[in-house]
């Protein structure tokens, strides 16, 4: 993972609470097998609208997303986080993500920083009044700055950390590879293995055909 | 000061306590895997040279990308089918059991493990899958994770985790008739908000959810994700334990005491104490339905569609505008009134025989509506088998619904179960976002039971309302 310590970046005001991520990224767009190609993908459905805000040629090339809060919502989907990037964002700035999106997104290094929705409001006018504007997003200070508006984000520091070093979490985890072995050995002899596969007796699946 | 039980489950899966602000490192009895968030995983771990270590801890099923029809012919679309290959290829290339198209064992992930006694009482269960929350109604821990966790979880058979805080949900009293687990969990979530569980682990809790059948709790277990929160989980009881035993996976023997020994102390301590309460009388739920574009914006089905207007909240005030927008409703509309075109009756929310049961029981010797559409999905290829042995399959054709393979079909709009654009559905699945059943498509989320008499009648209904239909037509009730 590329380490991150700063971005400075143009703003994107997307002035909507409970972004889910069936608009991030519809599942009809979740069929591919690779972690890249998705940045067609990215708010396919809005970006048919011409008003949406990165049909605005100011706004087209930008990479800090300030969003409303509840962001992320829904499916468990990691190609919301690989589109976003795609796309060319590095930070998504809003009050509250949901709990899996800001997990895939540490894991990711897109850069999910908590803001105040108070301080969401003066961002988003900031933006407005200068479509096209700048922002720097310190992750060093834990600051997002655009032009004379300072304000400060929350961020798990653990992930902080890693995002900073660029670490892998498995590599991390593997580290510690003799207490999972150790665990290994107390656990109880009833909790189930997949393998040797057990089932019920096979039966055949007649296939349905469509309606007459 | 006693623990709650998530606590409980913590603790008893701490491989190792993170120092210094790193996360506590917990070990996952059981990684369940389908198409499509695992192709990445399993290519990073070919990148890095790793292994799957606990193959036997693993299990892969094919069901997002899957059509419910012809499932005997190659998959007719070519990346789908490249998905569902890739699958194939992974699970050979790293020992992963699989249970493919056409396999009696095939179906919605979350439908599969516990049938075959794969979750139990007293577990960690993750998938690359936010609806993993279901296995929770076992007394597990079970949340979803994204591609880079599967990956994770398949190399190290654990996961870095922060805890996370606990909430109890108390649904006192009893259930009245005519609603079911899934107007619990709307009424939830209605209450909480779609961001109101975040951070947390929820425990259901009181004598409404202590007297569900075990594929009730499910229900709500499933739809916890739906309030924000990462898991939802309920303690095991005597009908948990009836449930588990005889399966394929349970414990036999000596093992099955042990086993029932230590589930009996999965519960809350009397002297716990949860992070937040919140407390819900059954005796008030109705049927419920949503009215909007998240799982949060939902009523009882007496209810008219809201007023934005009449909302305080500045936030909510403009999403309802953007939902009612979307959904084509205008405000002071009564649900009841809004024509259906396609009723879905199926998924990891109410995609089991007792939701299959529930449904027919109300649409027997009834007719279906002439311009709306009944699309029954089994959640899995042996609750189909099930629902044909009961006979379940011919009430469904008879009344002119189309009876498909199993599959998470038109839950989500990826496979070719979709809603065309403007189209209106009343669906037993779990979300209403736009565009979640196909683009353009408006979803109502709503029980089983609602799904079946709206069927009948072609608007938003319940069993209740069909008392005048019967009359009309001359049916006997």
């Amino acid at each position: 993972m590329e380490k991150f310590t700063t971005h400075t970046g143009i703003g994107v005001p997307l002035r909507r609470s409970n972004v889910d991520t069936d608009q991030i990224i519809p599942a009809v767009y979740l069929k591919r097998v690779t972690k890249t190609g998705f940045d067609d993908a990215l708010f396919a459905a809005w970006r048919g609208d011409e008003s949406f805000i990165l049909n605005q040629p100011a706004y087209k090339a930008g990479s800090v997303l300030v969003a409303g809060p509840d962001f992320g919502t829904g499916s468990s989907r990691e190609h919301a986080v690989w589109a976003l990037k795609d796309y060319g964002f590095r930070v998504v700035i809003a009050s509250r993500f949901a709990d899996i999106f800001r997990g895939n997104s540490g894991k990711q290094g897109l850069l999910a920083a908590v803001v105040e929705q108070s301080d969401i409001e003066l961002l988003w006018k900031a933006l407005e009044a200068e479509p096209g504007k700048e922002i720097t997003v310190s992750l060093e200070d834990r600051t997002v700055t655009c032009g004379d508006i300072t304000v400060p984000f929350e961020i798990d520091d653990y992930v902080r950390w890693r995002l900073m070093e660029g670490l892998d979490d498995i590599g991390l985890t593997l580290q510690n590879e003799e207490d999972i072995t150790a665990f290994e050995a107390t656990r109880s002899a009833w909790r189930p293995k997949t393998l040797p596969a057990k089932t019920e007796p096979k039966q055949e699946v007649v296939a349905a055909r469509p309606a007459q | 000061m006693g623990t709650t039980l998530a606590e409980k489950l913590w603790a008893s899966h701490l491989v190792r306590k993170g120092e210094g602000g790193a996360p506590d490192l917990i070990y996952i009895d059981l990684h369940m895997c389908h198409e499509v968030t695992s192709p990445q995983a399993f290519e990073g771990l070919r990148l890095a040279g790793r292994q799957v270590r606990r193959p036997d801890l693993t299990i892969a099923t094919e069901d997002h990308n899957t059509p419910t029809l012809d499932i005997d012919k190659p998959i007719a679309d070519l990346t789908s089918r490249t998905q569902i290959d890739t699958l194939r290829n992974n699970a050979k290339e790293f020992g992963i059991r699989l249970h493919s198209l056409g396999d009696a064992d095939q179906g919605v992930v979350h439908v599969v493990g516990p049938q075959l006694g794969l979750t139990m009482p007293g577990m960690t269960v993750v998938c690359g899958d936010s609806h993993t929350s279901t296995h929770g109604a076992f007394g597990a821990l079970a949340f979803g994770i994204g591609t880079s966790e599967v990956e994770h979880v398949l190399a190290t058979q654990t996961l870095p985790l922060k805890p996370f805080k606990t909430m109890a949900i108390n649904v006192n009293g009893e259930l009245p008739e005519g609603t079911t687990a899934k107007d619990i969990i709307l009424a939830v979530i209605a209450k909480i908000g779609t961001g109101g569980g975040q951070g947390y682990v929820l425990e259901y809790r009181g004598d409404a959810i202590k007297s569900l059948s075990m594929e009730a709790r499910m229900t709500v277990c499933n739809m916890s994700i739906e309030a924000g929160a990462r898991a939802g989980l309920i303690a095991p009881d005597q009908t948990t334990f009836d449930y588990v035993q005889g399966r394929p996976h349970a414990p036999e023997g000596a093992d099955w005491d042990e086993a029932v020994d230590y589930w009996k102390t999965l519960v809350t301590d009397e002297d716990a104490a949860f992070d937040t309460e919140v407390n819900l009388e059954a005796a008030d739920l109705e049927p419920f339905v949503t009215w909007g574009t998240n799982p949060g914006q939902g009523l009882p089905l007496s209810a008219n569609v809201p007023n934005p207007d009449e909302i305080a909240d500045a936030d909510q005030r403009e999403a309802a505008e953007n939902a009612l927008k979307y959904m084509g409703l205008t405000p002071g509309q009564p649900l009841r009134s809004l024509e259906i075109d396609t009723v879905f009756l199926g998924s990891c929310t109410n995609g089991r025989i007792e939701d299959l049961r529930a449904a027919a029981e109300i649409i027997q010797g009834r007719t279906k509506a002439p311009n709306t559409r009944f699309l029954v999905v089994p959640g899995s290829a042996r609750v189909r088998l099930q629902a044909e042995a009961e006979g379940l399959d011919k009430v469904f054709i008879d009344f002119g619904a189309e009876w498909r393979n199993a599959g998470c079909s038109m839950c989500l709009g990826m496979n070719p179960d979709q809603l065309k654009p403007q189209e209106r559905s009343a669906s037993t699945s779990n979300r209403n976002f736009e565009g979640r059943q196909g683009k353009g498509g408006r979803t109502h989320l709503v029980s089983p039971l609602v799904a079946a008499a709206t069927a009948v009648r072609g608007t938003l209904s319940s069993p209740a309302d069909l008392a005048d239909v019967d009359v009309l037509v001359g049916a006997d009730a």
